[in-house]
């Protein structure tokens, strides 16, 4: 790299880069500091404000109900957790099976649109509902009474016909250059959507998927509405017990503790997957 | 007069010296050809120049003003420098006639009926009139190709950069393509092009400039360097592809 001394000229160059980011930095901080200053102080020299921090930031009666809210928040990661991976198997098939151009499928191609257009269509909560309170009332054989296990095969149902669809327009998005490729190589059908097709498409859906994830994660929530004792129902137990909204705040802080990092992992991979694009052109 | 100057410019990408100290000037109305092998740093050069990428040493100087200056208003230079691209990079949600008014209208803020009046004229002039509402995915490659050009000179640059505007054509659209760029050297544009139309710069070249390696290898008269070189290494090149 030394192979020439830099010149007077580029030296005074990167001094003025330089000097220049100093100066945004500057102007962004000073700027910053201004406005989230006197947005503060407006909140708190509002008339209103001390009635404000009584009822929804009781740092006392917060942290007395933080062990109980965190346990139950336990059940919402959970959920989360097991319903992602099920999600993710179910919206997978269901994709494979809408794109597989094979004929001996056709019956379950069908099943596959119709299923998604159902579940795209109903609220999730509506859907919790009928396999909550349905479901154990049929008294079938198999089928789970325990509500955790109702609430995360709600979740699945309605999750896996958004990320279905998310999987599938991967598989669309990829250039059917690719396919040519692939199949002239003397790969299969399968072998080169295994292969060549489906690494790529995934690849390119996981920004919107963590998306959707994000989304899933706060409607755990919902499934308190069918008596999960989880985190929103621990947090309205012990608001309507002592009239203070402090243990829906802390709450909302928990979920947001788990959201936010999500969201910007989709926007750093979703960036980095900008640059890749525009780095192999 | 010297239209473009280039003093000593050099580029990197990490540890990799893509351009290693390029001497060059661009006299005005003529035009010069860059040839060189792929990735000899041929298009990285046009981009600096474009101030699309920064140069990390040297001085790029464009009708005597240093361009080059992390103070220059690197807009201001663009509209005063018109490119074409390798894979043309037409608009496609928008119609020939609007790819070709974008940049009169919202960069040089010319009124509507000015800068369609001007598209018009020059989309008629170089064979492309009953084009001007198609979109660019219902033309032929050459007809692209041109379309970008036409779209570049609507901006009355008083540079014009082509990078390697026919390596994506198919051998029988490339004609058409250089014709338009012939046709442009007779009303006096300048323009710098990478080429790899050695043909095309025999006939059309004031200037041809031999790069190897990210260094001006050798460079003068389009007849000097074509038909006599010098170096060795311009030697093999002109062997390989003018197949002599």
């Amino acid at each position: 790299m030394a192979d020439w001394t830099q010149s007077d000229r580029q030296t005074a160059r990167l001094d003025y880069r330089r000097r220049r980011t100093r100066r945004r930095a500057a102007v962004a901080g000073v700027s910053t500091v201004a406005v989230i200053g006197l947005l503060a102080l407006a909140a708190v020299t509002a008339p209103g404000w001390h009635r404000v921090q009584v009822t929804y930031f009781d740092l006392a009666y917060g942290r007395e109900v933080l062990p109980g809210l965190a346990a139950a928040f336990v059940l919402n990661v959970k959920l989360f957790v097991v319903a992602e991976i099920l999600i993710l198997a179910v919206a997978l098939v269901v994709a494979l099976v809408r794109v597989i151009p094979s004929p001996a499928i056709a019956p379950l191609k069908l099943l596959a649109v119709v299923y998604t257009d159902i579940f795209r269509g109903v609220p999730t909560l509506l859907v919790i509902f009928l396999v909550c309170f349905g479901l154990p009332a049929l008294q079938l054989q198999g089928v789970p009474t325990d509500i955790f296990w109702l609430g995360t095969i709600a979740l699945t149902l309605s999750y896996g016909a958004y990320v279905a669809e998310v999987i599938r327009s991967g598989i669309a998005s990829v250039h059917p250059s690719q396919w040519a490729a692939g199949r002239s190589l003397g790969l299969t059908y399968p072998q080169t959507m295994r292969h060549v097709v489906l690494p790529q498409a995934l690849r390119r859906v996981v920004p919107p998927l963590i998306n959707d994830f994000v989304s899933l994660q706060k409607d755990t929530a919902l499934v308190s509405s069918a008596g999960l004792v989880e985190i929103l129902r621990e947090a309205n137990i012990n608001a309507s017990r002592d009239f203070n909204f402090t243990p829906y705040v802390v709450a909302a802080a928990f979920f947001i503790a788990i959201t936010v990092p999500l969201a910007r992992l989709a926007d750093w991979l979703a960036l980095r997957q900008v640059r890749r694009e525009q780095g192999a052109e | 007069m010297d239209l473009l100057v280039l003093e000593q410019v050099r580029k990197h990408y990490g540890s990799q010296q893509v351009l290693r100290g390029i001497d060059l000037a661009v006299a005005e109305h003529h035009v010069t050809c860059l040839i060189g092998a792929s990735g000899s740093g041929k298009s990285t050069l046009l981009r600096c120049i474009n101030l699309l990428e920064t140069v990390d040493d040297g001085v790029i100087w464009l009708d005597g003003r240093d361009i080059s200056d992390p103070r220059v208003d690197a807009d201001e230079v663009r509209r005063r420098v018109g490119m074409v691209f390798q894979a043309f990079n037409l608009f496609p949600h928008r119609s020939v006639l609007d790819n070709v008014t974008l940049g009169p209208q919202r960069s040089l803020k010319q009124s509507t009926s000015v800068a369609e009046a001007t598209a018009l004229e020059l989309l008629d002039r170089f064979g492309l009139a009953d084009k001007a509402s198609a979109y660019p995915d219902s033309l032929s490659g050459g007809q692209q190709q041109r379309v970008a050009v036409v779209r570049a000179i609507a901006m009355a640059p008083r540079l014009l950069l082509l990078d390697e505007i026919t390596s994506a054509l198919d051998p029988l659209l490339v004609a058409e393509v250089l014709d338009v760029i012939a046709e442009l050297k007779r009303e006096g544009m300048t323009i710098l092009m990478a080429t790899h139309e050695m043909h095309f710069a025999q006939e059309v070249a004031d200037r041809v400039v031999f790069i190897d390696n990210g260094q001006v290898v050798e460079q003068g008269p389009a007849a000097d360097v074509l038909d006599h070189p010098r170096d060795e290494r311009t030697v093999r090149f002109l062997t390989r592809h003018l197949g002599r």
